[in-house]
């Protein structure tokens, strides 16, 4: 599997980033070199083996269906970028 | 060509907890936005999701509901994606390991046939916020309140063939979640929404066909409606030899048709991973046995029980107990009032349904309440009113939300059951109709409904119709 | 007053040798003098750090003893503090003032401590050697041109230099461990789940721990004290009681048995290191700790394995800075998906977007299964290998990185190098074990450090161990000559 531009480009789409040409394709040598490191893993027979999400095993605690927040929006909207009447802005979406 | 269409559901179920799935924030509708946004539901950075117990259990009580496998040990995982409702760029979702498993449930069809829908799965998920479009020139809103609320997405298998098998489903469902508690089922307000994946193919063929899925339909009559749309759309498709395209749609109830929503069409792959900051939820028999022992009567068992015990038709009994508020109206009426319990199915299902459908409303919101209809078939079954009067009493009553007794007395609409009282007014009118009493004398019998007909207007409809047949029929005979 | 541990600060505290007021005032005053060179911390609070410290000194005066009343600390600028510049070391963050506490500041807050500011770090806490920082790379106190190590590169510098007594860091893949060993000071990474992750802006969430870093492994039992316990706003924090950390250090370690994994000792470990452990584990031996070889034979797809696992989990974790609803915004978005992109590749900085790609890529359809899940099965393997070390010795000692303190730049062209760093500190991580690393040595100039890993929940052996260590070595206690 090789890392070209055009896959870097598809990824950068995913994850939402704006690449100019030169960082595309500097990504696609570093990702390449990390996804080489990574396939060491390829040796080792793991068909019989759990995937470990968490350390410990242990279960989701569960809350009391409470409600204890109190409204903070003006807090919160002190940092926001854009807000007008109560509301986050961002440019217009078509649906 | 002959086609056939191919329908499964997902339903999303807002469920009725007090707070959000993942934070103590209130879940309340309609509040000013943004207020019930706290830092979980905003996704700043550092906080964390903690489950709701709530939202757990009346996901198992579905399960239970709906005969369907319980996850023992479920798992949270991330769908991601960007959009400006959601706050983390990620929605909490169940992917591999759902808390509710396969089950069934069965629909009525019109003609009284019954058929089996697969259950394929029901999985907990939040939901996301609420985009505003039109209030800022340029500019989109976003509204976080609705964002963290718990949502039980059932997923059908494609196992309806019709838009009205679709709407039947969909209305069991929306009995059912609401029969259980767990869901308010209010559409207007987007606590129940449907998905439709459509598809159709040449009758006899196997393998399905590419299906579009239309989403966020939030009445049924739109859901039947959308599906018929689609399906129609999708025949003249592959009749003029072009293909289906698998995509999603979105209906549009102004113009009756669906439509590409082309801007969420670009390639999206959700990168679903278990979510690292929540653990798995593991189901105890405990819980189970608990929950197991608050489940109400099911809506079957309960048309079982009214065919039995109210001597009902089964159609009657259906109608009933198609929600459960309908249910508990009907029998609270009854025991209150004493009346039998045809009585309380004909008035509820003719003259109160009528009035519901006029004024476009809700059992809940009517301004009849139980123990008001029970007041009314309480004094039709002493004979306080007659059923006519009664037309009128509950006219006044779901004008001004009075009683019937109050509506009765302040209108003078009590009975007469004086047989003097009677005989007073059958004397005059008799008096005042010799020619009409000679005929029927003389073998015209039909005139005795004239005659009904004089007395009852004279006392403006108030004799005991009973007495007052018997009493005329021996003073005409002389 | 500066070269005095948290445990002798507390004691003249009580005793009223010195206020709080004063003490503070000496490190904020060391903290104006050394920082321009340092770079160690990213925000000051001198004037709520004063104002906190006469209220200590108040409740001093009247008698009053909670554990860190009046004691000077800074945080590492991921834990969320309200009001005050909560960074993360990213330009994304870089007007971010919270109006929340992370719920290890509000336990040290509650446990009286004065906090002097928020130190540098690597940006999202992805970072070895803390050149990852928006804020600029942070120097080592030790060594000019040095990296300090990261990604609680700042936090490390900051004590290393004793411009602050104790802080708090985090480690995801070492960041605590390497540069408290680069820095020669003492630093845990506890047990998964034992430090609460509310209001620690996350890396990868089902790695991320913070713990204590200070002079001695008898600070970091006073500070992890009052960092760790259940906490109902993470699921992910265990409902376990927090042991009195200082009331075991003074045990005995005779007996004890401890393991050298064959595979931590092998080619490319820095021969001046080899020697420090060495000396270190007769010292030990000494004391009554016997060693035996143990096997970690998947120990070398450790690095691997993380770097799958740790992207994944922060392609999503990152998800939410979009410009949206704090943070970083371009300027004049032409559309939704401008504002997007611009937002976040302004707001990010290169090795951070390096992981979102490889974090993404990873998760998507067609490699999940090759990549993300197979990583997970291998972390479940390395876990393994610990178990069966465990059941015949009590810990493991090893070293905490492969050479010393590196040259800065010299890594910043090649990741896989830069990863290769972690190789001792990784495993620790992805079985989410305890692991401390203590100074026990130099190589040349330059602090060297010993890592030893415990089983879940042994923090307080771990502790002991390194406390004995420090009651008969003196390396806890030397300071770059610049900073004395
Ligand atoms: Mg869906
Ligand atoms: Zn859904």
């Amino acid at each position: 599997m090789t890392v070209d531009s055009k896959l870097v480009g598809e990824i950068a789409h995913l994850a939402r980033l704006d690449l100019d040409e030169t960082s595309v394709a500097n990504y696609a040598r570093e990702m390449a070199g990390v996804l080489a490191l990574a396939r060491q893993m390829e040796d080792v027979d793991t068909d019989a083996v759990e995937p470990m999400a968490h350390p410990l095993h242990a279960v989701q605690p569960l809350r009391a269906d409470e409600v204890t927040e109190i409204d903070q929006r003006d807090e919160f909207q002190a940092i926001a970028p854009a807000v007008d009447d109560g509301l986050y802005l961002v440019p217009q979406v078509i649906e | 060509m002959q086609w056939e269409t191919v329908i499964g559901l997902e339903i999303h179920a807002q469920l009725a907890t007090r707070s959000k799935i993942f934070s103590a924030s209130s879940t309340t509708f309609g509040s000013a936005p943004n207020s019930q946004a706290n830092a979980v539901d905003l996704g700043m950075p550092g906080v964390l999701p903690v489950l709701n117990r709530e939202a757990v259990a009346m996901a198992v009580k579905f399960a239970l509901a709906t005969g369907a496998e319980i996850g023992r040990r479920s798992v949270f995982a991330r769908k991601n994606y960007f959009y400006p409702d959601l706050p983390k760029g990620y929605q909490i979702s169940q992917f591999e390991l759902p808390i509710v498993g396969a089950g069934e449930v069965r629909i009525e069809l019109e003609e009284g046939e019954e058929k089996v829908i697969g259950l394929t799965r029901a999985h907990l998920e939040e939901d996301a916020g609420k985009s505003v479009h039109d209030a800022f020139p340029g500019k989109t809103g976003v509204d976080l309140n609705r964002a963290g609320t718990p949502l039980l997405e059932i997923v059908s298998e494609p196992d309806m063939r019709s838009a009205r098998e679709a709407v039947a489903y969909a209305r069991k469902i929306h009995s059912l979640v609401r029969y259980i508690d767990i869901c308010d089922g209010n559409m207007q307000e987007g606590s129940f929404r449907c998905d439709a994946n459509v598809s159709i193919r040449p009758v006899g063929q196997a393998e399905y066909g590419t299906r579009a899925e239309i989403k966020n339909i939030n009445s049924f009559r739109f859901l039947e409606r959308a599906i018929n749309f689609e399906v129609e759309r999708q025949i003249d498709v592959l009749e003029s030899g072009a293909e289906v395209i698998q995509e999603t749609r979105l209906y549009d109830a102004d113009r009756d048709e669906t439509r590409s929503m082309r801007s969420k069409e670009e390639a999206n792959d959700y990168r679903y991973f278990p979510d690292p900051d929540l653990l798995p939820v593991e189901i105890e028999d405990s819980l189970i046995e608990s929950l197991r022992a608050t489940m109400p009567e099911l809506p079957e068992q309960r048309r079982q029980r009214f065919i039995t015990d109210y001597e009902l038709s089964a159609y009657d009994a259906g109608v009933l107990t198609a929600d459960r508020a309908t249910a508990d109206f009907f029998e609270q009426g009854i025991e209150q009032s004493g009346a039998p319990a045809r009585l309380a199915c004909s008035w509820l299902t003719g003259e109160v349904f009528s009035r519901l459908n006029r004024d476009s409303l809700e059992l809940s919101d009517a301004p009849l309440k139980a123990d008001g209809f029970a007041n009314l078939l309480a004094r039709m079954h002493d004979n306080t009113i007659s059923g006519k009067i009664a037309k009128q009493v509950l006219d006044h009553m779901w004008a001004d939300g009075s009683s019937a007794d109050e509506v009765i007395d302040r209108e003078g609409l009590r009975q007469i059951s004086d047989s003097s009282a009677i005989e007073k007014m059958i004397d005059d009118v008799i008096a005042a109709n010799p020619s009409q009493l000679a005929e029927y004398r003389g073998g015209k019998d039909k005139l005795l409904g004239y005659f009904v007909g004089q007395v009852m207007k004279a006392s403006k409809g108030k004799a005991n119709p009973g007495q007052l047949n018997e009493l005329l029929r021996d003073k005409l005979q002389g | 007053m500066h070269k005095q541990t948290i445990s002798s600060i507390r004691r003249a505290l009580a005793a009223r040798e010195y206020s709080s007021a004063e003490l503070c005032q000496h490190f904020l005053d060391r903290i104006d003098s050394a920082n321009p060179e340092l770079n160690a911390f990213i925000t000051v609070t001198r004037e709520s750090a004063l104002a906190a410290a006469s209220q200590a000194d108040e409740q001093l005066a009247k008698g009053a003893s909670s554990p860190l009343l009046g004691v000077p600390l800074a945080h590492k600028d991921i834990f969320c503090t309200r009001g005050v510049l909560t960074s993360c070391g990213s330009r994304m963050l870089e007007n971010f003032v919270p109006p929340y506490d992370a719920t290890v500041v509000s336990r040290m807050q509650s446990a009286g401590a004065v906090i002097l500011g928020k130190t540098n770090m690597d940006e999202f806490a992805m970072g070895s050697s803390n050149e990852n920082s928006f804020f600029g790379a942070v120097t080592n106190p030790w060594g000019e041109g040095r990296v300090p190590g990261g990604s609680s590169g700042g936090s490390a510098a900051a004590v290393g230099a004793r411009l602050v007594p104790g802080c708090t860091g985090t480690d995801t893949g070492g960041s605590i461990r390497q540069p408290a060993a680069f820095c020669g000071i003492t630093g845990i990474k506890p047990t998964y789940g034992r430090v609460s992750r509310y209001g620690m802006v996350a890396f990868a969430s089902s790695l991320d721990q913070g713990g204590p870093m200070a002079a001695t492994a008898e600070d970091c039992a006073t500070l992890l004290a009052c960092m760790a316990g259940h906490d109902p706003r993470d699921s992910t924090s265990i409902d376990e009681p927090v042991p009195d950390y200082s009331a075991s250090l003074g045990d005995s370690i005779n007996g004890l048995k401890i393991g050298l994994p064959k595979q931590y000792f092998a080619a490319g470990l820095d021969d001046t290191i080899a020697a420090a452990l060495q000396a270190a584990i007769s010292e030990l031996e000494k004391l009554g700790a016997s060693f035996v070889e143990v096997e970690l034979p998947n120990q070398h797809l450790a690095v691997p394995a993380y770097y799958i696992v740790a992207p994944a989990e922060c392609s999503s974790n990152l998800s939410r800075f979009d410009g949206v609803r704090y943070g970083h915004r371009c300027d004049d978005p032409a559309d939704l998906e401008d504002l997007y992109k611009r937002s976040r590749s302004e707001g990010f900085g290169h090795e951070v977007k390096r992981r979102i790609l490889l974090g993404t890529y990873a998760l998507s359809t067609g490699y999940y299964d090759a990549y993300y899940l197979k990583a997970q099965k291998i972390r479940n393997l390395i876990s393994r290998d610990f178990t069966t070390a465990f059941e015949t010795v009590d810990m493991i000692l090893g070293p905490t990185t492969p050479t010393p303190a590196f040259e800065l730049g010299a890594n910043s062209s090649d990741p896989v190098a830069m990863y290769l760093n972690d190789i001792y500190t990784i495993p620790a991580n992805l079985a989410g074990l305890p692991a401390l690393s203590a100074p026990c040595g130099f190589s040349g100039e330059l602090p060297i450090g010993l890592q030893l890993v415990g089983n879940y929940f042994t923090e307080n052996k771990l502790l002991n161990v390194a406390h004995q260590y420090q009651q008969v070595t003196d390396w806890h206690s030397q300071l770059p000559a610049r900073f004395a």
